[in-house]
């Protein structure tokens, strides 16, 4: 049974100086075949050059809610944004 | 700081799903969703899967009769791309809480469908050119728009999916230009896989919008864009041209451009014969699941040694610790 198999998700680092992107999951037994089988499954065409697996179960997460209050601390800090200081146009290079 | 909210109601959250929706936003793995939308986005990527897999049967068939080493690596990295798309969908299907031995084993026991095209045979080499062309030309038709789904893993899968689509779309077409330069033997070929494939590919789109009736609630949710006979007109536009360059004839007597809306006309489809396959009564229904059932019965000694290894490789760690 592949329920026996854990969940693996899946991140791939496109091409030198790119983040590892989540890019899917699979199921393996065991962390050599996450790695095999996301080779053959999300590198087909070279679409990576680093993979990195991880069991789904070890991964801690937020609510996927937008309205989550463990979001709300950066909601309210404008004054952490360029954008919130007025420079006056004269003031070259800022 | 905490805050401290209420629960929300299952009104509320049935608002935010509603608003995420209409805002053209995606539905993200654990966010709330209505039951009815989570089982039909489940069965809806489950038959999704399924139909790439039991996909691969009928241009396996062909693999080790391939007429050359090109063909041969080409109609491989093809079939094996099918196995692919079964995969990414099935992980898709997880998601949302979908069982994956439960979504094999709904499809050995007949209890979910895949496509109605796969319970047709592949009699010649031309029929391999004509699948890409025609088959995987309608599925690019159907999953263009699904790239769009309101549901997030759904619509990345189908992104993935679409860019290798046109890689089988187009060595079909090339496949078949070639046998069109070749012999009248090799052209009359190609005409006869065209005849039998043409209609099966129309009814891919599924039953006419009058005889749809999940079609509105799907639209709503924006789990699918467009009607069957929105995309079976697009497919049917996008076709004839290629047709005509390629030196066939579309079997239909009725095929013709009307000027006046813009786009061609085409005859009758035999909706029983489509009921027919779809129950179970197809040419080749009882062969592709028998196939697929072996596979998963033949397989199951390895899938019980690899997690035989993992189990003691991870003792010996332990110990080792
Ligand atoms: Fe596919
Ligand atoms: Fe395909």
């Amino acid at each position: 049974m592949t329920g026996e198999w854990p969940l693996y998700e899946v991140f791939v680092r496109g091409k030198r100086g790119l983040n590892h992107v989540h890019v899917g999951s699979l199921r393996a037994a065991d962390d050599d075949m996450a790695l095999h089988n996301a080779r053959d499954l999300y590198t087909r065409r070279n679409e990576g050059v680093s993979i990195w697996v991880v069991k789904a179960a070890d991964i801690a997460a937020s609510s996927p809610d937008e309205k989550d209050p463990f979001f709300a601390p950066s909601g309210d800090k404008v004054y952490r944004h360029p954008t919130f200081y007025d420079i006056p146009e004269n003031v070259p290079h800022m | 700081m905490t805050v401290t909210e209420p629960a929300p109601s299952e009104a509320e959250l049935e608002r935010h799903f509603e608003h995420t929706i209409a805002k053209d936003q995606r539905i993200e793995p654990r966010d709330w969703v209505p039951e009815a939308y989570r089982k039909t986005m489940i069965r809806q990527i489950a038959q999704h899967a399924h139909s790439e897999i039991i996909g691969m049967q009928p241009e396996g068939n062909w693999i080790t009769r391939a007429p050359s080493l090109r063909r041969k690596a080409i109609l491989l990295a093809k079939v094996q791309d099918e196995a692919g798309h079964g995969l990414y969908l099935y992980s898709a299907a997880e998601t949302l809480g979908g069982d994956r031995d439960d979504m094999t084993e709904k499809l050995i026991s007949g209890r979910q469908k895949y496509s109605s095209i796969f319970n047709y045979p592949t009699l010649s080499f031309a029929d391999v050119g004509v699948i890409g062309w025609l088959v995987d030309g309608a599925a690019i038709c159907n999953q263009v728009p699904l790239c769009r789904s309101s549901y997030g893993p759904y619509a990345r899968a189908m992104i993935r999916i679409c860019k290798e689509e046109s890689f089988h779309q187009r060595q079909g077409y090339e496949l078949l230009m070639t046998m069109m330069s070749g012999t009248e033997q090799q052209r009359e070929m190609v005409q006869d896989a065209v005849n039998r494939y043409w209609w099966p590919s129309l009814m891919m789109f599924g039953p006419p919008d009058d005889d749809s009736p999940n079609t509105a609630q799907s639209m709503a949710w924006k789990i699918k864009r467009h009607t069957n006979d929105e995309l079976r007109q697009r497919f049917v536009d996008m076709t004839v041209p290629q047709a005509e360059a390629l030196g066939v004839t579309l079997p239909d007597p009725d095929l013709a451009w009307n000027a006046e809306r813009g786009h061609y006309d085409f005859g009758a489809i035999d909706w029983d014969e489509l009921k027919q396959v779809i129950s179970g009564g197809g040419p080749c229904n009882t062969e592709r699941m028998e196939r697929r059932r072996k596979a998963h019965e033949d397989g199951a000694w390895v899938r019980e040694a690899a997690a035989a290894h993992a189990r003691k490789q991870q003792q010996r760690k332990e110990v080792a610790a």
